[in-house]
């Protein structure tokens, strides 16, 4: 469906992306994983047919974009990050210009819209202008129209920002549904929302890409090994210096290789220590006989924000997680 | 084809709901009766029917030419400044299909615009003569003049995102054509037959307003609409791909 090979793209001297290459197989939801700025727009602008790139192959469905894009727009749905909604145009009249702009059929048009409307939940505001719409049914309108044409890939620029709670629960579903018939490419900085749609997490970092997979491949990826994982502990001991020789401690156990001191308070301190594998009484032992008392000792559960966090910066520690 | 229908058609509706399309319709028939009144009939001493209608046409000229450029300021920059033009950009659109819509959607409102003045040279039949062809002629030159205030004010709109700067270059671009003429007695052959050439009206448009249709004049309005349409189009295409 998709082929993306050392795509890369400058704007004047800066340096958007830098040699992405990846896959997608037809009907994957794939999510772009990224800071704000490290890239996940400009890709997307680029398999949108939106830009160029400045090097680079992009072909989808066999097809080159830099020879084809005309014939790719066709089969292509775009949202962008603010959606492109015409103001003065009521739901129902804008939806029918895109899909005719698309190229849908007169025949099939009205069947079309229809569907877009029901998908999306909009029959009850199907007559009202857009500017009366309120931000999620403004976002909702924005999917509507990448969807109205039935295209065979789909681009959703953050489908979910600024969004309340129960309007991105009703928007994942959407999404997920819609996964069936359409090749999805979505965007986001929030992770729990991204992993939650996608089949497939695609992590961009200052325009490289650094991981691509499924959520726990890309969590071994960042651990190296499957078996290792991550304690997390808490200690109290007396003196300011108890967290530093805690830390000495469990550094010395066999089969540690990390420990780090999460966060301090008077007496107690959280640590975080990487093993090889599981070296839990190992660890406590070390604690125990260093004079230290120990409060808390437990496997962390390797959630995909910290996971996150290290393949973005991976010489950072990580944040307590709470 | 079927592309340049749509946006004209979405773009026509847009004039018609949108203030911006009233209130330009509004101003230019209130000051071109107003101009109408007080210089083509308000005058004192008796005169021919053809001067009178000639007075109007001048106005009216005029008027399209402006009406022209705050009409077209607009159509580019408002689509880049909502990000609307992603939706064009993402559909199987070509860059000059989207500037002939646009084109042509202000042509169409600006010359029912124009339509609504007719009742003024129509007033002069009640004391006097007016001949059909001159008529023709006079808003075939409006027309003319108001096509080239399109393009050159959709050039500017296409340069930026605000409809301000977008006014202020294509009043510059304006009032620059316009006032050419004043070059051609300080520089030599050929450029002052050039800078004479190009002005916006000086040479071009006393024809129409008499009533006669020269095809060189013709071939003048359109070959600057042209001009400033195929440079908008251009213009396009590089924010396209490089933004």
């Amino acid at each position: 469906m998709i082929e993306v090979e050392d795509l890369t793209k400058y704007y004047g001297g800066k340096r958007a992306i830098h040699d992405l290459c990846f896959r997608i197989e037809k009907g994957e939801i794939v999510g772009f994983l990224g800071l704000n700025g490290a890239g996940k727009t400009t890709t997307l602008r680029i398999l949108g047919c939106l830009i160029l790139p400045s090097s680079g192959v992009v072909r989808i469905d066999g097809m080159d974009l830099a020879d084809s894009a005309h014939e790719i727009r066709k089969r292509l749905g775009f949202l962008p990050d603010t959606p492109p909604l015409y103001d003065e145009m009521s739901v129902q009249d804008y939806l029918r210009f895109v899909a005719e702009l698309k190229g849908v059929s007169s025949k099939n048009l009205r069947r079309y819209v229809g569907d877009a409307l029901a998908t999306c939940n909009l029959n009850e505001v199907a007559a009202d202008n857009i500017s009366t719409l309120s931000h999620g049914y403004r976002q909702r309108v924005g999917l509507a129209q990448s969807i109205v044409h039935k295209p065979s890939l789909l681009i959703l620029d953050e489908p979910t920002s600024g969004l309340d709670p129960v309007q991105i629960v009703e928007m994942r579903e959407l999404i997920k549904r819609l996964g069936g018939e359409h090749t999805v490419l979505l965007s986001s900085h929030i992770l729990t929302e991204i992993s939650q749609t996608s089949d497939r997490l695609l992590v961009i970092d200052r325009g490289k890409l650094v991981a691509d997979g499924t959520e726990e491949s890309i969590s071994q990826q960042a651990h190296g090994s499957a078996q290792g994982g991550v304690l997390e502990l808490e200690v109290e001991g007396d003196g300011d210096s108890s967290a530093e020789q805690a830390r000495q401690a469990i550094g010395r156990v066999p089969g540690v290789i990390v420990a780090r001191v999460v966060s301090k308070q008077a007496r107690r301190a959280r640590l975080e220590v990487e093993c090889s594998d599981d070296r839990r009484s190992q660890v406590a032992r070390a604690v125990v006989e260093s004079g230290l008392g120990l409060l808390l000792l437990q496997r962390k559960a390797l959630e995909l924000e910290s996971i996150f966090q290290r393949l973005v910066h991976p010489s950072h520690p990580q944040p307590p997680s709470t | 084809m079927k592309p340049i229908a749509l946006i004209i058609r979405r773009e026509l509706a847009a004039y018609l709901r949108s203030p911006l399309g009233w209130v330009v319709a509004a101003v230019l028939l209130l000051i071109d009766g107003l101009a109408f009144n007080v210089f083509a009939v308000g005058s004192d001493t008796a005169r021919k029917s053809s001067e009178v209608i000639s007075q109007f046409f001048f106005f009216s000229g005029g008027l399209a030419e402006a009406a022209g450029l705050f009409l077209a300021m607009r159509l580019i920059a408002e689509e880049r400044q909502t990000g609307t033009i992603n939706l064009l950009f993402s559909s199987p659109v070509r860059d000059y299909q989207i500037v002939l819509g646009k084109f042509f959607a202000a042509l169409l409102f600006l010359i029912g615009i124009h339509i609504l003045s007719i009742y003024m040279p129509l007033m002069v039949l009640l004391h006097g003569k007016v001949a059909k062809g001159h008529l023709v002629a006079g808003y075939l030159g409006v027309v003319l003049m108001g096509s080239t205030g399109l393009a050159i004010g959709m050039f500017a709109s296409s340069l930026t995102r605000s409809q301000l700067v977008a006014i202020v270059v294509g009043a510059a671009i304006s009032v620059a054509l316009l006032l050419s003429w004043l070059l051609a007695p300080v520089t030599d052959r050929p450029f002052d037959q050039f800078f004479s050439w190009l002005a916006l009206w000086n040479k071009h448009f006393p024809s129409f307003m008499r009533g006669s249709i020269s095809l060189q004049d013709v071939a003048y309005y359109l070959s600057m609409t042209y001009v400033f349409l195929f440079a908008t189009t251009r213009v396009l295409e590089s924010r396209r791909w490089s933004s």
